[in-house]
């Protein structure tokens, strides 16, 4: 049945899910418990199931995700929230050393079925500190995986997916979608956890992105129409692995690629996309692929430098105009 | 303390010796390589701990675990594999001599980042706690590791829910290079847990059965569910931190005078009042030990055929150990990258 709901009531029917499906799910974080998750996600979820399996825990990022990691090594499947993913930095030890080392370097005799869940992104005017995209330093461990959902439908089965899954699973929330509104079926087959779906379809240029910039890239397409340019949007909904074949497809049909990120440009998610792209489809492409991306300082606290500093829809239309028209130039 | 024990002790530090001697020979002869953390001078300790524990109990250890290992029943063979990094090792040749892991004997690995067992330790404990068992974490660190964060934060998550976690420092009073003094504003590791409200004591670690009895007592406490416990026992390593380290900031007197507290000849000594029965003669080059020996035979206390026997015996084990790792294949790339994707197998990802 499909209800519409926030996004942070489609996380927290996804959790009420999952601890009601298995006994050996719990969940672990800072206000969790009594408080119900800064950003509601995990609210009433104490009363419900109790305290041992909904734990509120002191200040330590990195022990509590440690924890989760040894209690996953013992089967239990713990979902790890962590307040924003400005204070995973505290925890990479645990992420990067423990969760993503420990299955191979037991030679497979550990598997960690671990979830970790963390808001990011750059908000309103919470400072360079409260503001990071960690998706670059996560995506270059083997060994995580990484989901970014975008609509409450989405994070609702990405979730369910992560936590029945064996491996340790991030899943990148950002601050701005918890009270963006969707219709959520929990009672759909999802789609793979990993694959790509075509949000907008189009035939000029692909415009490929993820979690809170689909949405600019969605505004973009529809002021594109108006030019009569066609654009496709595609959600990646995942950054590791990604979903290369339904980008290629896409590349064949348009030949453009524009990539919107928040993240800063510099080594982010949109180089690998970049660079992976041109060496699969070089020779399809009509143009260099380009990147529409956060600048390359930390966030301002000033109101409109913070926004100048990330992009909008309107220069990710720039952006994809700007390659159309060098098109019609050269011909 | 029964005859039997005393001499399963001897037996495990013995062998213990016997075994990281050997691997330093095979490190000298070019045969293994990495780094290689070598446990001689604290044998008592992780004998006398792991020998009071229950097969139940889980065990968090660092990188100088392969005694650990051994004293927990891990066959020496498959620890020696491990450090050649061959498929046959314990964690099929991907972990190595600082990553041992085994599931079968609850040996949850060895980690070597300094202060990574215990958030490890302190989750294994949550998941004992969760299910209501009887069973208690056995987490060893270094006097190196308390300064470390995660020290501060495990043994407060562990004693705020009352988790069965013993912590078990090996002070061997050197952080690499640095002596205690050096690093600690309190040198007393065991009167930290005191913050924490975690019952704690400061033990002989060079004597192995008063290791063994107080980690008795101590798991005892945390069984009838009084929360962790944290020992601390005061040791001393004989060789540098790792085949890399020459070990010069020690004078040669410290070294010679923790050498006289050497833990397997103390054990001689009471097994010999106990029993009269046997110690050891060196494969092993330690001239306490051999000292010891030569006035064990001179006094009559020693019967030869005994000592030979548990001598030849560890010797075989070790050559045994040392033909199978050098005989074994290594992981191709293909089942190593299988490791990666293997759990993940029965989901479609994309």
């Amino acid at each position: 049945m499909t209800d519409t709901l926030f996004y942070w009531q489609a996380v927290n029917l996804a959790l009420d899910h999952a601890l009601a499906e298995d006994p050996n799910v719990f969940i672990m974080g800072e206000d969790v418990g009594l408080y119900g998750g800064t950003y509601r996600a995990t609210e009433n979820l104490m009363a419900k199931y109790g305290e041992m399996r909904v734990r509120d825990t002191p200040i330590s990022e990195n022990s509590f995700t440690g924890l989760g990691v040894g209690a996953a090594m013992t089967g239990l499947r713990p979902v790890i929230e962590i307040m924003t993913a400005n204070f995973a930095l505290l925890a990479l030890d645990s992420i990067i050393n423990l969760a993503a080392k420990i299955p191979f370097m037991s030679g497979g005799q550990f598997p960690v079925p671990l979830t970790i869940r963390m808001p990011q992104g750059v908000a309103k005017q919470l400072g360079a500190q409260h503001s990071q995209r960690l998706e670059h330093t996560l995506m270059n461990v083997p060994g995580l995986r990484i989901a970014v959902p975008f609509t409450p439908h989405d994070a609702y089965h990405q979730i369910r997916q992560a936590i029945r899954s064996d491996d340790p699973i991030i899943i990148l929330e950002h601050d701005l979608l918890y009270f963006s509104k969707g219709p959520v079926d929990p009672s759909q087959a999802p789609i793979p956890m990993h694959q790509a779906v075509v949000r907008q379809e189009g035939t000029d240029i692909t415009c490929i992105s993820y979690s809170l910039m689909v949405g600019e890239a969605l505004k973009a397409a529809q002021e594109l129409q108006q030019d009569g340019i066609s654009m496709e949007v595609i959600d990646l909904r995942s950054l590791s692995p990604i979903d290369w074949n339904c980008l290629e497809q896409s590349v064949q049909k348009t030949h453009h690629v524009l990539i919107a990120e928040e993240d800063s440009r510099y080594a982010g998610a949109g180089a690998e996309l970049a660079a992976t792209l041109q060496e699969r489809c070089f020779y399809t492409l009509d143009a260099p692929i380009a990147r529409t991306a956060g600048l390359d300082i930390p966030i301002p606290f000033n109101a409109e430098l913070e926004q100048a500093s990330i992009p909008h829809a309107n220069d990710i239309a720039r952006a994809a105009r700007t390659i159309l028209l060098q098109r019609s130039q050269k011909s | 303390m029964e005859s039997e024990q005393l001499q399963q002790f001897l037996y495990d530090m013995l062998l213990a010796r016997a075994f990281e001697e050997r691997a330093a020979e095979e490190y000298t002869q070019g045969h293994i390589a990495g780094f290689l953390h070598l446990y001689p001078g604290e044998e008592a300790v992780a004998v006398g701990t792991i020998r009071a524990a229950e097969p139940s109990d889980y065990i968090v250890s660092t990188y100088r675990e392969h005694v650990h290992a051994l004293i927990r029943d891990i066959e020496p063979k498959k620890i020696m594999a491990e450090l050649y990094g061959k498929r046959t090792g314990i964690s099929r040749g991907m972990g190595g001599s600082m990553h041992l892991f085994d599931k079968e004997h609850r040996f949850m690995g060895g980690y070597a980042i300094v202060g990574e067992t215990f958030p490890i330790a302190t989750g294994i404990g949550y998941s004992i706690a969760y299910r209501h068992l009887p069973e208690a974490v056995l987490c060893y660190f270094g006097d190196g590791a308390v300064n470390q964060g995660t020290f501060h934060e495990s043994l407060n998550m562990a004693a705020l829910w009352k988790l069965p976690i013993l912590f078990i420092c090996e002070n061997n009073h050197y952080q690499i290079g640095t002596e205690i003094h050096r690093h600690s504003a309190v040198v007393d590791v065991y009167k930290r847990a005191a913050s924490y409200a975690i019952p704690a004591e400061q033990v002989n670690g060079m004597n192995v059965e008063d290791v063994y009895h107080h980690t008795k007592s101590a798991l005892a406490h945390i069984r009838a569910g009084g929360g962790p416990y944290l020992l601390e026992f005061q040791t001393y390593r004989y060789r540098g931190h790792s085949m890399a380290d020459p070990g010069t900031y020690r004078p040669p007197a410290e070294v010679r005078a923790y050498s006289g507290l050497d833990p397997i000849v103390l054990a001689t000594r009471e097994l010999t009042r106990h029993t009269h029965l046997v110690s050891a003669t060196p494969p092993f080059d330690t001239d306490v030990i051999q000292q010891h020996i030569e006035q064990g035979y001179q006094a009559g206390h020693w019967q030869v055929a005994d000592v030979e026997t548990m001598k030849a015996q560890i010797q075989q084990i070790l050559d045994d150990a040392v033909a199978f790792a050098q005989s074994s294949p290594s992981l191709t790339m293909d089942e190593a990258i299988q490791l990666v994707n293997q759990n993940h197998a029965h989901e479609g990802l994309i």
